[in-house]
């Protein structure tokens, strides 16, 4: 397959060996999980259970609300302890509402939805439904409820769907590991959601520096004519929804817009697992394929985790993470910090790395020496070096005009700046920034809206106050008249 | 037929020229930068900025001798824009930015009185008379002026949490601002 260059990029140290020959193994379950109702993009969960019910496996536990949520299930049996506030898997540390389940060690399965037997046959909206209804969500990190993601052939005509197993992020291997052993599970979900999106062609996009995974899904997706297999060049960002597309078809996604709008939908390995689970068995979302890696884990491991285990539960697995100068969750070019051990590993979990000092390079910043590395190795084309200075002097408006909302995040400038400049750092605070900003400034014009219709029903209210009273004094002097006339 | 439109021309020439005189002579002058001022102001007229409404805020803006920093329910967002649209440094550091409010009726308190929903310039507030009021949060745009006129103190300004959804990281170093 010909393949289309992507500009800029890094080539970090992969240190992926460290768990890429470990197999996934399953945690022993723990004594509580702890399932915050927003673990996707989107509206919270509304909870459907209540402190002290008794619940089984794959049982509901919140409803998605709104057209842009995810239902959250138990992943074994147990009690519902209670339903509070606690520390979110985020960065901020802000509580969110959170559902403890004490487990009974039993793992009674609830009933299940009866599976689709040919799903090829069913309509997408069928597929989509089941997909919505098992909470499943892009399981690459990005979180967003996959139904909806699946729905995009409605509006768009989709050719392909991108299928991606490219894992860029140095250290992990969940999706690598999921690959390997699952890769029947893995074609066949995606062959459900192309079905679903309506889109002829299946492509499944993994990096070369993964041959057995390259192997293991050749070999799974032999039979079907219309799915091929694609190896990629390591290149980080390789894994990006809109690098992925370039790379494979040579599109380029137009700025805020979807890679759809160029005929391509693009979702992780392990949503098609999780896809397949759902359809041929109607099992909801409940473990997620977590890497627990980095230079301070004693036992580096790929596991299996019921959603909702604590961090702390996991580095135990593993031997613990001493000396760990930081811990991270996810990949450690865009992960991002863990507020607590004790938050627990939620649907968008791909790693958790507890990192060495060594290993976090960080340095304090000097001065910009104008090298313009950060604008070679930028892979989305824009300029940070000067994106950063503006944003330095909280000149956000004219960040945003030479781009700063098309960044990714991806990180590739930090990492390559010689003077060690929070790049990055600056354009997730500008981003969010300008966002508040946005938000201030309809807030204020929803207010002067109500403030004008306030106004005008006032006015309104005067009106017809004078004219009832101008009739009243109308409807007097004809009376009066009409007493003159009889007189 | 000449004397006619010969009169109508005379006239027309001097009326036109009394109006015109009249029109600058009695003109009412206004300032356009008041204008675009007042459009930056959310309009509900509460007052918190010690003027009596947003017009004569945005008159005393105009003439640049009044703090860009008064108005309450405009927050951070309204001072910049202010600041922009005049040209000045935002000196927000005097500014003691409360953050985000929202009114609240205290259920055991209120009394039905009806007396602060006449005084919510958006409609914010929901009751009948005798019957518990209550706030629509999203309208609401934590003017305080029912929290002000409510006689039995039933209603309180309430701050809103931070979200996640509404959290952003900080400027680097910057200290965290939740």
């Amino acid at each position: 397959m010909k393949l289309f260059p992507i500009m800029g990029g890094i080539h970090p140290d992969y240190r992926k060996e460290m768990t890429s020959e470990k197999p996934v193994v399953a945690l022993p379950l723990p004594a509580a999980l702890y399932l915050p109702l927003q673990q996707h993009m989107g509206a919270p969960a509304s909870a459907t259970v209540a402190a002290g019910d008794r619940v089984r496996k794959g049982q509901l536990l919140g409803r998605g609300a709104g057209a842009v949520s995810a239902p959250v299930h138990a992943p074994t049996s147990g009690t519902i302890k209670a339903i509070t506030e606690m520390t979110a898997p985020h960065p901020s540390g802000l509580p969110t509402m959170t559902i403890i389940l004490e487990t009974d060690g039993k793992d009674e399965w609830a009933d299940l939805p009866a599976p689709i037997d040919d799903p090829f046959a069913a309509p997408s909206q069928a597929i989509r439904e089941r997909v919505a209804a098992s909470g499943i969500v892009g399981m690459g990190g990005a979180t967003f409820p996959s139904a909806v993601k699946l729905g995009l052939g409605t509006q768009h005509k989709l050719e392909i769907l991108l299928l991606n197993g490219a894992e860029c992020e140095p250290y992990l291997t969940c999706d690598d590991r999921i690959m390997r052993e699952h890769a029947d599970a893995v074609v066949d979900g995606a062959r459900i959601m192309a079905h679903a999106l309506g889109a002829p062609r299946v492509i499944i996009a993994i990096e070369t520096n993964k041959p057995q995974a390259i192997e293991a899904i050749t070999k799974a997706a032999q039979p079907f004519a219309n799915v091929s297999v694609a190896g990629v060049p390591v290149q980080y960002p390789m894994g990006a929804e809109r690098h992925l597309t370039q790379a494979i078809t040579g599109r380029e996604t137009p700025a805020r817009k979807l890679t759809a709008d160029v005929g391509v939908v693009v979702h992780n390995v392990a949503t098609a697992r999780a896809v397949h689970e759902a359809v041929r068995f109607g099992r909801p979302l409940l473990s997620r394929v977590v890497t627990v890696s980095g230079g301070a884990v004693v036992e580096p491991k790929n596991i299996e985790v019921p959603l909702g285990t604590p961090v702390a539960e996991l580095l135990a697995f593993c031997g613990g993470a001493p000396g760990a100068k930081r811990l991270v969750s996810g990949g450690p070019m865009m992960g991002q910090p863990l507020p607590s051990l004790q938050v627990p590993v939620v649907k968008g979990t791909s790693g958790i790395l507890g990192l060495t000092l060594a290993e976090t390079r960080e340095s304090e910043p000097q001065p910009c020496i104008r090298c313009g590395s950060c604008v070679t190795y930028c892979p989305c084309g824009l300029v940070p070096v000067e994106m950063a200075s503006f944003i330095r002097h909280e000149k956000l408006e004219e960040a945003a005009k030479i781009g700063v909302q098309d960044c990714v995040s991806c990180g590739s400038c930090s990492y390559i700046c010689p003077s060690h400049i929070p790049l990055v750092h600056f354009f997730n605070y500008a981003k969010g920034r300008i966002a508040a900003l946005d938000r201030d400034r309809r807030k204020l014009e929803q207010t002067k809206a109500l403030v004008e219709a306030h106004n005008a029903r006032l006015e309104r209210l005067a009106q017809a106050k004078r004219e009832a009273a101008a009739r009243a004094k109308a409807a007097q002097s004809e009376n009066t008249d009409a007493g003159r006339a009889n007189a | 037929m000449l004397i006619d439109v010969g009169s109508l021309a005379v006239m027309g020439v001097t009326l036109g020229a009394v109006l015109g005189t009249a029109a600058k002579l009695l003109a009412v002058p206004t300032n356009p930068l008041e204008d675009e001022l007042q459009a930056l102001l959310p309009g509900s007229q509460c007052g918190q900025c010690g003027f009596v409404g947003c017009s004569q805020y945005a008159a005393a803006l105009a003439k640049g001798n009044t703090p860009i920093t008064l108005c309450a329910p405009g927050g951070k967002g309204t001072i910049e824009a202010l600041a922009k649209k005049l040209g000045v440094h935002a000196d927000t550091d005097g500014h003691e930015d409360k953050g985000p409010e929202v009114a609240f009726v205290n259920e055991e308190l209120c009394i039905g009185c009806l007396r602060c929903i006449g005084e919510c310039g958006a409609d914010a507030i929901v009751g009948a008379p005798k019957q518990l009021h209550t706030v629509i949060a999203d309208a609401c745009h934590a003017c305080g002026k029912c929290f002000k006129i409510c006689p039995t103190e039933a209603i309180e300004m309430r701050p809103i949490r931070p979200t996640i959804a509404a959290w952003h990281w900080n400027k680097p170093g910057e200290r965290a601002t939740h």
